[in-house]
């Protein structure tokens, strides 16, 4: 059967890989290239990178990025972030991504799921989704109580989180699958840069709600936040960031402790 | 040193395949369109992205010279949907396939497992092959597919994997290799098996 696989994720903003907290402030992380290539060296199962840029010329240097990636690194890795239609995921696949994950075009334009699906095949398709609790509880949408007994709901968010979409993203998820996507990158935007473990609540939900893989993103502070993850939803993949970039810890030893806590992991 | 042709069906990343091939030791890697321009190369590499109907309408045309080339003995390389395009039919699509192989290409057990099967898992290693020569039985390889290929003979299957049903991972019959997952992104295993194809074409061109 899988193994559970480890993801390291690079923002990249005009070439430079870059780590934010809560979706704000920026700090520099280093090269992207190097880095893909350190962690491909440690064992990640995969890479994805998700392009911060808003500038066009920043997009032309993502493509660049990408071909460079592609040429030394021999695992898959996904691009993400500003893909608005077809031919901006055409451009990112065949500069050498693997997969194009889409956000924002996909809420605003559920037909490009489908589109994509159809020329590329499903396995190229991720659908992000960014999700944060909203405690202005409304009708139709799926009701979570927290130990208090507030209630809420969990909301798409898109822009890179900046704005709230009034979309159920349980409800989102299982669109999303049906219209094609292979994947799903699930974010919860109130772990995100938190570094207190993932969000176990939203990431069951989803899990439980599709038959497609789920990457879990947001929140992972260390290699225990993977495990509890692991243990706790039937996910796929765990996907990090900050663990990996300032050398708290390396690819290498979270896949070893994982493989020694019990989870099934490539090594 | 081989010369290697990668068949282009127009859907897709084929940038990182050229490039595992040309790091792994290819003379040369050219990417072509119509199967004609075969008897140029050493070894041809049908690549593993796109839709079952469209790769097979791309291919068709030219598809007499792909029977020739097999038969006089060229090594051939179909990777995931590559491999799939081999058989009779299969379940993604309407068109017939190319029925180099005898056998049907069908759907991962649904509801058993997700689809699509991504992520990487273990070899089982059944025979004898030169493609996975000093592969470790039990070795990670990455898949991303969902149909799986069932041949009518059993014994071209040398490899297989197990995802909710036993899926046929490597074939080989003489020269012609099917693999469903993809070696230029199975990090080093995958590495030994493009130098193995290599030889392989390389021992064909002498």
């Amino acid at each position: 059967m899988l193994a559970k696989r480890i993801i390291p994720c690079l923002d990249v903003d005009n070439g430079r890989v870059v780590k934010g907290v809560h979706f704000a402030e920026v700090k520099d992380a280093g090269d992207p290239v190097e880095l893909a290539k350190k962690y491909s060296e440690q064992g990640a199962d995969e890479l994805v990178f998700l392009d911060i840029t808003a500038s066009q010329q920043g997009r032309d240097t993502m493509k660049s990025v990408v071909r460079k990636v592609a040429s030394v690194i021999d695992i898959p890795f996904t691009v993400g972030g500003g893909i608005k239609k077809l031919e901006d995921a055409r451009d990112i696949l065949l500069s050498g991504a693997d997969k194009v994950s889409i956000n924002t075009a996909a809420v605003k334009n559920p037909e490009l799921i489908t589109r994509l699906m159809e020329i590329f095949g499903k396995q190229c398709v991720v659908v992000a989704i960014d999700a944060k609790r909203n405690y202005d509880t409304v009708k139709g949408k799926t009701i979570f109580k927290d130990n208090n007994g507030k209630k809420y709901w969990f909301e798409v968010r898109i822009y890179g989180g900046k704005e709230g979409t009034g979309v159920d993203a349980i409800k989102w998820a299982r669109e999303v699958e049906s219209r094609g996507a292979g994947e799903i990158l699930l974010t919860s935007i109130d772990a995100d840069g938190t570094e207190n473990g993932y969000d176990i609540e939203l990431t069951n939900a989803i899990c439980k709600s599709v038959r497609v893989p789920v990457i879990a993103s947001g929140g992972c502070g260390e290699a225990s936040h993977m495990l509890d993850v692991f243990k706790k939803a039937d996910v796929d993949a765990a996907l990090a960031a900050s663990i990996f970039h300032y050398e708290k810890s390396t690819v290498d030893k979270v896949k070893r402790y994982l493989k020694r806590s019990g989870i099934r992991i490539r090594l | 040193m081989a010369k290697i042709a990668i068949f282009d069906y127009g859907a897709g990343n084929l940038f990182s395949l050229k490039s595992a091939l040309e790091r792994n030791g290819a003379e040369s890697v050219e990417i072509i369109y119509d199967l004609k321009e075969l008897p140029k190369y050493d070894g041809l590499v049908l690549p593993g992205v796109g839709n079952f109907d469209p790769a097979i309408k791309s291919i068709e045309g030219s598809a007499q010279h792909l029977d020739k080339a097999i038969d006089s003995g060229m090594p051939v390389m179909g990777i995931c949907l590559g491999m799939e395009m081999l058989f009779d039919k299969s379940e993604e699509g309407k068109m017939e396939g190319l029925r180099i192989l005898d056998g049907d290409v069908v759907m991962l057990p649904k509801g058993k497992v997700k689809i699509p099967h991504m992520g990487w898992n273990n070899l089982q290693i059944k025979g004898d092959s030169r493609f996975l020569k000093g592969v470790r039985d039990g070795s990670w390889v990455y898949f991303v597919h969902s149909y799986r290929t069932v041949p009518r003979q059993r014994k071209i299957v040398v490899a297989t994997s197990d995802y909710g049903v036993s899926v046929p991972a490597v074939i080989e019959r003489d020269n012609l290799i099917g693999v469903q997952f993809h070696p230029e992104k199975s990090g080093d295993v995958g590495s030994i098996m493009i130098r193995n194809f290599l030889k392989i074409c390389d021992s064909e061109s002498t």
